[in-house]
């Protein structure tokens, strides 16, 4: 079943195409949704919450209407929105309890999911202080706290990352993996960089202008290539000589010799020329395209 | 017994999830709270407080002369204060409280973009609108009706004569306040909505209340040197205390405190639905703002 469907969707707003005719089928898992600022991501969760009408088309969200069955889609997805959106003055705590309530769990249940919640995001003793003193990388885990807080069976992440350092990147895409594997929930994650969401996305939707590039499944972004890559401890270039006398197509890539694959007998080509000069094997291995070749 | 080191790990949420009425109760706790300052640093809460305390003085002190002159036999001369008359009298307090705190209520989610959150929730733009409102009336009748109702209990202790009549005016006070907070709080909410950035709420409130009183304290000296008392009368209902005491004057039955009674004939019955066009005018207003700012 698809998590997310849209039907020729358009939003138009004056003087600029946001969406134009987007069909797209996401299925549960981790999706990431790439495009350049101003591609139409915010734009199209705004849609799928209901925030935004478009201007024509359909979406669906967990088999609900977002026109018709607003209400409904609301109490199974959370949203993390891309700017900052918290009030200074109040302590995450009472922060994410509140906005658990607002989500329709008890006090008692609210007081305990915001607690977890917030454990499970990685905000401990600081909790009990006012936000308006946090870190970026803090703040950026209250908003994932509040998306998730009334356990959701879709999040909306737009732009998890931004603002964060490396070390903080890292962080937050490891908790969208987790969001997406341990526990359980599906996850649309927005970025423009690529690199990012190759690491935690299973499937990836590309838009451009508000219009599809492409979908389809991480692997199959990464097929193997037909590129076979070797490294050996020293004498590279000897190797690589060799190699190039038996009709192999070689060349250097840093400390690793590239090969075009003509067929099996290649493998047996290069482990044997490795084994006559004498030289020591690190590695020896498949290619794999990466994602930003394919766009390259 | 295997002694087993659990890591709970995610948790999902089965409880109950109660509907919309709940998130509409639980954001009016959450404002009427806020009005007040709890859940929120000491600082937040001094100005509510103190301004609490000084509305309950005149109350207080008014009670406390009025036994001490029925224990000298002085009972006669010392009246308490009118209850229909105590808003009018502390209106610069009233005033004050509403331009510290209707900002509280209807600025901090337009600056701080929490916005957002809300709308992604099962919870329409007009629930949380109707919502704040009703939390803002509330805190405001709680500032206006205590002291009231402490002069009502002094009226008691103190055995005043005909407390038949004692009683019918103080109910007659207490809807009295009702209106008095419906309308002050639309107001204050509709101006602060317009003025989200920090200061400039406080500032707006301040100046539509002292603008409006002024401009018609000056109207009706003028026109009442010009022996031009209908015109006064009719100036009396572009201030809002003035207007709502004519309201309390003509469909309340209370004695006129404001410099003008409504005028007679249908004096009375345009001032009481200029005070109905403005509640339901100022909801629809806050509704338009806040539908604007959560699309964004």
């Amino acid at each position: 079943m698809s998590i997310i469907a849209t039907r020729g969707l358009s939003m138009r707003f004056p003087g600029v195409l946001a969406l134009d005719q987007l069909t797209i089928d996401i299925e549960p898992g981790v999706v990431g949704l790439v495009g350049a600022n101003g591609a139409g991501k915010s734009t199209l969760i705004k849609i799928l919450l209901g925030l935004l009408e478009p201007t024509s088309g359909q979406a669906q969200v967990l088999g609900f209407d977002t026109a018709r069955d607003t209400m409904r889609i609301r109490e199974l997805v959370g949203y993390m929105p891309e700017h900052d959106c918290l009030p200074p003055d109040v302590s995450a705590t009472e922060f994410i309890v509140h906005v658990a309530r607002i989500s329709g769990l008890p006090p008692t249940a609210a007081r305990e999911r915001a607690a977890d919640t917030l454990r499970h995001v990685g905000l401990y003793e600081e909790r009990y202080r006012p936000i308006g003193g946090y870190s970026t990388g803090m703040r950026q885990r209250v908003k994932l706290a509040q998306a998730l807080v009334h356990d959701p069976k879709l999040v909306f992440l737009d732009e998890p990352t931004n603002g964060l350092d490396p070390a903080g990147r890292d962080e937050m895409l490891a908790l969208v993996r987790r969001i997406g594997g341990q526990f359980g929930i599906s996850v649309l994650v927005t970025s423009h960089l690529l690199g990012e969401l190759e690491r935690v996305a299973d499937h990836l939707v590309i838009i451009d202008g508000g219009r599809l590039l492409r979908s389809q499944a991480v692997s199959a972004f990464t097929q193997v290539s037909g590129v076979l890559a070797v490294e050996v401890e020293e004498e590279m270039d000897r190797l690589g000589e060799h190699l190039a006398r038996t009709g192999l197509q070689v060349r250097p890539d840093g400390r690793l010799l590239l090969i075009d694959i003509a067929d099996e007998s290649t493998y047996d080509v290069v482990r044997d020329s490795v084994a006559d000069l004498g030289l020591a094997l690190v590695r020896m291995e498949n290619r794999r395209h990466r994602i930003e070749e394919v766009f390259s | 017994m295997t002694s087993v080191i659990h890591d709970i790990g995610y948790r999902h949420y089965d409880g109950k999830r109660l509907g919309r009425a709940y998130a509409v109760r639980s954001l009016f706790t959450h404002n009427l709270r806020a009005a007040y300052g709890l859940g929120r640093p000491v600082k937040a809460k001094i100005m509510p407080f103190l301004l609490c305390a000084i509305m309950l003085m005149p109350a207080a002190i008014s009670v406390a002369v009025t036994a001490i002159a029925a224990q000298v036999g002085a009972g006669r001369d010392v009246q308490l204060i009118r209850y229909s008359a105590y808003a009018v009298y502390l209106q610069p307090l009233i005033a004050i409280f509403l331009a510290a705190q209707a900002p509280v209520i209807a600025s901090r989610d337009l600056r701080f973009h929490v916005t957002p959150l809300y709308f992604s929730r099962p919870l329409s733009r007009l629930d949380y609108v109707l919502a704040k409102y009703g939390a803002f009336t509330t805190a405001l009748f709680i500032l206006l009706a205590t002291p009231v109702t402490i002069l009502y209990i002094g009226a008691l202790v103190t055995k005043q004569k005909h407390i038949g009549t004692h009683t019918v005016h103080w109910l007659a006070a207490v809807a009295g306040c009702l209106l008095f907070a419906l309308v002050l709080a639309g107001l204050g909410l509709v101006v602060a909505a317009f003025t989200p950035r920090r200061g400039f709420g406080v500032t707006a409130v301040m100046a539509v209340y002292l603008l409006s009183t002024t401009a018609v304290a000056a109207v009706q000296g003028i026109a009442e040197n010009q022996t031009q008392f209908t015109v006064a009368q009719w100036a009396g209902m572009f201030a809002p205390f003035n207007l709502v005491d004519g309201v309390q004057v003509w469909a309340l039955r209370a004695k006129q405190s404001a410099p003008e009674p409504p005028p007679s004939g249908i004096g009375g019955p345009v001032f009481t639905l200029l005070c109905a066009a403005l509640i339901v005018g100022c909801v629809a207003i806050l509704y338009l703002r806040f539908r604007k700012a959560g699309a964004k």
